[in-house]
């Protein structure tokens, strides 16, 4: 079943003068059309520019689209009346930690959200333990979030999103102002979600490395969809990639090139392992050849 | 490092005062105050004074936290008790050369720095006692009575939250702006007044810039988490009145009460 179902969904921004005059118009999302099934990892992927973020404010109906529907768990994001569920439904993590995080103290912050939908407040402390568990920062919850470091901030706007108990997770480019550490604990955070409390995730960057373990991936380029596939199909079209002005994994990128040069290996290779024992194949060809 | 300034004046310890319900604090304050004001006898100030001394020694804050206060008004107080001293009509009391001292001037002069003092004192007790996240929580439910009319109780104690929540993050980033405008050659230290205002600009323009922008980040992510003004919401640490609270209302009220008994019998 579609969690998230996207028909023609066009955005446009106005751009207007200093007495209100239309000066221009962008369109930042052109007539994208994908579904979303329950339970997946969905990767949208594009450089500045493409789209991506505007299409992800749409499934938290906090844009509107100008033309075309956006229908999250079969609501319709433009019906006022759903607006409260829809947002219940689908949590959204926001790409500065800083500019998300309300609390003074963590475990109040989680319980922010809670408290707006009216939960009560026993089952709101049950939420917000489950939640700082969950991303790995229970230890955490007493301390004020200006002490923590990116990917902490970041993994308590997670768990802030998750003590709501949506069905499905946006991450609007949740790593991009972290370190290469705080990166990897959000990432795993991220797949924790999806593999064991079975969230649909959506996750919404420009880094490659973090598409490899998504279910399908969405390529966007001006406002449009260029590529879908599971992440070894894209990565396999290096060429289209850097076209769309992309960046492919040093591991996949260093396979292409061997392959350029005349290796037989596979194409699509997503990790160091999978080269090794590319290699290693090549290596016990080469010596039965002998 | 800015980002370990405490803010308020809060100070950490474990004590009745402090796990007093914010209310009975705000309140206490209140009755305190009011207290000094229509108190008008010694007597009635011995009492102030024994109460203040009684609250001080259960509040577990060391005494020199609460006089710390005073040396912001200490002027303020010396000029008004001074003034009060020799300005004053009435009865001689002193008379060096062309200064008189009256009895009366040197009753309101000795209550006004008496008065100002406590003041002072007694309202630190609850800054020093209380965080001001709990504060503001107890704003918000004590002043409740004044959404009937039309005062927004919740927004502002929810926009109070949200300041002090950001005065880190504000200070650090002033930090950084300063750093990174006199690394392309800013001066904000010499010159006289005037330049070192003008001085300012260049970092004061980023810094608002950068305040509006997280504003509308922060309202987004808020918007996102479902936030929809204060109906409907539930508490995660809703206030509760304790048997200590009941006891600590009783406590004011026999102190109100014995305040306001003095200055009937006195009279």
């Amino acid at each position: 079943m579609e969690i998230i179902k996207a028909e023609n969904l066009t955005f446009e921004y106005i751009r207007r003068d200093e007495e209100g005059n239309v000066e221009g118009i962008t369109t930042a999302v052109d007539n994208v059309s994908l579904d979303v099934k329950k339970g997946q990892f969905v990767a949208i992927l594009g450089a500045n520019g493409s789209g991506k973020s505007t299409f992800a404010k749409h499934i938290n109906a906090i844009l509107y689209p100008t033309e075309g529907t956006l229908y999250v768990d079969g609501n319709d994001t433009k019906d006022d009346d759903k607006l409260w569920t829809i947002r219940e439904t689908a949590g959204m993590v926001f790409q500065n930690p800083d500019n998300q995080i309300i609390g003074q103290v963590v475990e109040e912050d989680v319980g922010f959200g809670p408290e707006n939908m009216g939960v009560p407040t026993e089952e709101i402390w049950d939420r917000v333990k489950e939640s700082l568990k969950a991303v790995g920062m229970y230890e955490h919850r007493k301390e004020s979030p200006n002490h923590l470091s990116g990917g902490q901030k970041q993994r308590v706007s997670i768990a802030g999103v998750l003590a709501m108990h949506p069905k499905c997770i946006v991450l609007d480019e949740p790593t991009a102002m972290l370190d290469p550490v705080g990166r990897k604990e959000v990432i795993r955070a991220i797949r924790a979600l999806n593999d064991v409390e079975k969230i649909t995730v959506i996750l919404i960057t420009h880094y490659m490395e973090e598409i490899v373990h998504a279910d399908k991936v969405f390529v966007m380029s001006k406002g449009k969809v260029e590529m879908e596939g599971s992440p070894r199909e894209i990565l396999s079209q290096v060429d289209k990639l850097k076209e769309l002005r992309l960046d492919v994994p040093e591991v996949t990128m260093c396979a292409y090139k061997l392959r350029k040069a005349g290796l037989p290996i596979k194409e699509g290779v997503l990790t160091i392992d999978e080269l090794k024992d590319e290699l290693l194949r090549l290596k016990s060809i080469k010596k039965g050849e002998v | 490092m800015i980002r370990d300034i405490t803010l308020g004046q809060y100070y950490r310890a474990e004590s009745v005062i402090h796990s007093l319900d914010p209310r009975v604090k705000l309140s206490g304050t209140m009755i305190f105050l009011i207290s000094l004001f229509i108190n008008d006898n010694f007597i009635g100030y011995g009492v102030a004074l024994a109460f203040l001394a009684f609250v001080i020694a259960m509040s577990k804050v060391p005494f020199k936290f609460m006089v710390k206060g005073m040396k912001a008004i200490l002027f303020l107080l010396l000029f008004s008790a001074v003034l009060n001293l020799f300005l004053t009509p009435g009865e001689a009391w002193i008379s060096i050369w062309k200064i008189t001292i009256t009895k009366e001037g040197a009753k309101t002069a000795a209550f006004m720095a008496i008065r100002l003092t406590f003041l002072v004192i007694g309202s630190s007790i609850m800054t020093l006692t209380t965080t001001p996240n709990n504060l503001t929580d107890g704003m918000e439910k004590g002043l409740g009575f004044l959404k009937v009319i039309h005062v927004p109780v919740h927004e502002i104690s929810m926009m109070m939250s949200i300041a002090l929540r950001f005065i880190p993050i504000l200070l650090e980033e002033t930090d950084k702006i300063m750093k990174a405008q006199m690394a392309r050659g800013a001066d904000f230290e010499s010159g006289n007044l005037i330049k070192k205002v003008k001085s300012l600009v260049p970092l004061l323009i980023p810094l608002f810039i950068s305040a509006f922008r997280r504003a509308n980040d922060l309202a987004t992510a808020m918007e996102a988490r479902g936030y929809r003004g204060g109906d409907h919401r539930t508490k995660m640490k809703p206030l509760k009145y304790k048997k200590l609270d009941a006891m600590a209302y009783l406590v004011l009220f026999a102190y109100l009460g014995v305040i306001i008994g003095l200055k009937v019998v006195i009279k």
